[in-house]
């Protein structure tokens, strides 16, 4: 096991397997699955600290499938992913997690949010300066602070 | 052999820089020891497509899962609510989300006023001119005129309103409560060589702007310029005392794991509500059996952290989620105690503005709220960028019981013994608390929110330590005097929120500041007799 792969070949199809299970391609939104290969490159490229507790939510549902989660019939590997999501931990916390955050940072996904695909520095956003007369009525009111 | 200074401090966060700063103008030789390092911003998360991802790997608030080398390990396997920290040049004011209220005058007189606890040995007005000077330092943007808190003027306009301020302001002007835009060392104009707020809303775990005050951006490169000497990757493991019982000087380990000595005329302790009761235990002596400083028993007890109730839901209007400073504004409708409510003191709302799409896919999914599966794009689009929220800082009462130990087992990279935290949410806290989560849901449903979901408490929400070496007049009830000089140890001094006899219902940093200033101005009013 090397830090470039840190996962085995069958726990990087049964990753690929539940993280489009999770979140499938969508024609109506015009986005891709969590198992798309970009996205894939990302989690396996990026998992680094919680590649432990990836490992350990795949090894959890490598033994609720006992078979390769794509080989199962669809409403057996819903099944499996029903409960696994169900048992919960900080495993499975772990590995939903990695499928979100690599997902909601694809260029594609963050598109089609209406959001632009960049970091936050150096462009910033703007923000609304707001209605400084809401604060008329609390302006109003005399001291409520204790005298001591 | 390193020469000996005239003042050791230890710790370059919060209070450490402030003090620093504040006596560097006597002249003295003055040193301060930081087990962290200088931050670079270009590193910061916001400069990177990952900067979501980062809040859950090395810049996430806890040290135990950052577990960056210059971070120690706590034990807070016993307590509901685990501690948050940032350990490099600037401490907790890198990774802190700028929010600045002060106490307030009935927060120091607790005990006269409404029978609980004890009051503190300093006032509210005593404290007002190192409120008004680190105001000055940090670069505070606020609105004069709230009714809520007593006068105060600071020096830049605030925050905007934006969307989701804008929403909240008029949820409590249905209610007939108080708001106000908050108090915040966020920028919003050009101030003292920083660039005003862009509006990158990330601020909490670091602003690659330099927008957001941190000491290492504030109070450092003044104090280093005049001359104060700031040792980096420098972690102490004791502090010696000699054949008089004053203390000698500090036994550290340098950037290389060297262990070194540093001998000293004057001691001052900046460590935070954890790091300090860790280091005076870790100082156990012959002459010291249970501690340094510690003939009350008191180093280590009474921990408050302030518990969050947070309460947030979703509108149908887009808010500004993260693309603004996280918070706009507070309340202060129940902070005042009104017997009333079942419990005494009160608590600060403090409205947040919504968060990014990763925190709220990953927040969402462990709520319920977003399902796996065909439902999932249709669900994260009518969550993502709707969140609006708020949470309850609590008032945390002093109870011994509530402690920082020294673990048996757990050490830190040099072997240093680590923290233990056992700590538990009292009586009182816990019906403000829900009284805070009811008014909370009052709040939301007048914005028109709707799929209410609540953490309380914040279970990584333990920003703020406080009270574990407290200040007093009497040296069986509490370890520092009213100056912060040590009972036990007359060239001993502690400047950080471990001096907080109780915790008020606010983020704590301008207080411990100005109690740091505070203390900074007596050491050099009495340079002449400090150990007397």
């Amino acid at each position: 096991m090397t830090t470039d792969t840190p996962l085995t070949p069958a726990q990087r199809d049964n990753l690929r397997t539940v993280a489009g299970m999770i979140i499938p391609a969508s024609v109506e939104f015009d986005v891709p699955g969590a198992d798309d290969p970009a996205i894939q490159a990302d989690m396996l490229a990026t998992l680094g600290r919680d590649a432990g507790l990836v490992r350990e939510a795949l090894d959890q549902l490598a033994r609720l499938a006992g078979a390769p989660l794509a080989d199962l019939d669809p409403a057996r590997r819903e099944a499996v992913a029903t409960e696994l999501r169900a048992k919960g931990g900080a495993a499975v916390a772990a590995l939903t997690r990695v499928v979100l955050q690599c997902y909601y940072r694809d260029d594609r996904v963050v598109r089609s949010l209406g959001l632009e695909p960049r970091p936050p520095y150096p462009k910033g956003y703007v923000l609304e300066d707001g209605d400084w007369s809401l604060l008329d009525p609390v302006r109003a009111r005399p001291p409520m602070w204790r005298r001591a | 052999m390193n020469d000996p200074v005239d003042v050791l401090i230890i710790g370059a966060g919060a209070s450490g820089a402030a003090v620093a700063w504040s006596l560097a103008e006597t002249k003295m030789h003055i040193l301060c020891l930081e087990q962290g390092g200088w931050m670079n911003p270009a590193t910061y998360p916001s400069t990177g497509r990952d900067w979501e991802a980062r809040a859950f790997g090395d810049f996430s608030p806890s040290p135990n899962i950052r577990a960056r080398p210059e971070d120690y390990p706590i034990n807070d396997d016993n307590s509901p609510i685990k501690v948050v920290n940032f350990n490099a040049v600037g401490g907790g004011t890198v990774m802190y989300t700028a929010h600045f209220p002060r106490l307030h005058p009935s927060d120091f007189r607790v005990r006269s006023l409404d029978g609980v606890a004890e009051d503190w040995p300093v006032d509210y007005d005593t404290l007002a001119p190192f409120f008004e000077e680190n105001d000055r330092m940090m670069g505070v943007s606020g609105l004069a005129g709230d009714p809520g808190v007593p006068p105060r003027s600071p020096p830049m306009p605030p925050l905007p309103l934006g969307r989701s301020g804008t929403m909240l302001a008029k949820a409590m002007n249905r209610l007939g409560w108080h708001w106000w835009p908050s108090d915040t060392t966020v920028a919003t104009v050009d101030y003292e060589g920083r660039a005003r707020c862009i509006n990158l809303g990330h601020c909490t775990p670091a602003c690659a702007q330099g927008a957001k005050a941190s000491t290492d951006i504030t109070y450092w490169p003044v104090a280093r310029r005049v001359g104060v000497e700031l040792r980096t990757h420098c972690r102490v493991r004791e502090i010696t005392t000699n054949e008089h019982g004053m203390a000698a000087g500090v036994v550290y380990y340098d950037a290389d794991g060297i262990e070194q000595f540093q001998a000293a005329e004057v001691v001052v302790l900046a460590c935070n509500g954890v790091g300090t009761p860790r280091l005076l235990l870790n100082s156990a002596s012959g002459r010291f059996p249970s501690g340094l400083a510690n003939s009350s028993g008191l180093v280590g007890r009474n921990l408050m952290f302030h518990p969050y109730a947070q309460v947030y839901g979703y509108v149908d209007e887009a808010t500004d989620s993260n693309r603004a400073p996280p918070t706009c504004l507070w309340s202060k409708e129940f902070y005042e105690t009104d017997p009333s409510r079942g419990f005494v003191r009160g608590y600060t709302f403090q409205f947040g503005r919504g968060v990014g799409p990763v925190a709220e896919a990953a927040a969402s999914e462990a709520k319920g709220l977003l399902p796996w599966g065909a439902g999932h794009h249709a669900a994260f689009r009518r969550l993502n960028g709707h969140r609006l929220g708020l949470s309850a800082i609590c008032e945390d009462l002093p109870e011994e019981h509530n402690r920082v130990t020294l673990d048996p087992v757990l050490k830190d990279s040099n072997g240093i013994p680590a923290p233990r935290i056992d700590y538990r949410i009292g009586q009182n806290t816990a019906r403000m608390m829900e009284h805070g989560i009811a008014r909370a849901k009052e709040i939301l449903a007048a914005a028109n929110a709707t799929d209410i979901c609540v953490n309380s408490p914040i279970l990584y929400g333990g920003w703020h330590l406080l009270g574990t070496a407290r200040m007093g007049t009497d040296p069986a009830r509490s370890v520092v005097n009213e100056w912060g000089r040590s009972h036990d140890v007359k060239n001993l001094f502690i400047v950080d929120g471990s001096l907080f006899v109780t915790s008020g219902g606010v983020n704590p940093t301008s207080t411990i500041q100005a109690l740091a200033l505070y203390i900074a101005d007596q050491m050099k009013e009495r340079l002449t007799n400090l150990f007397d």
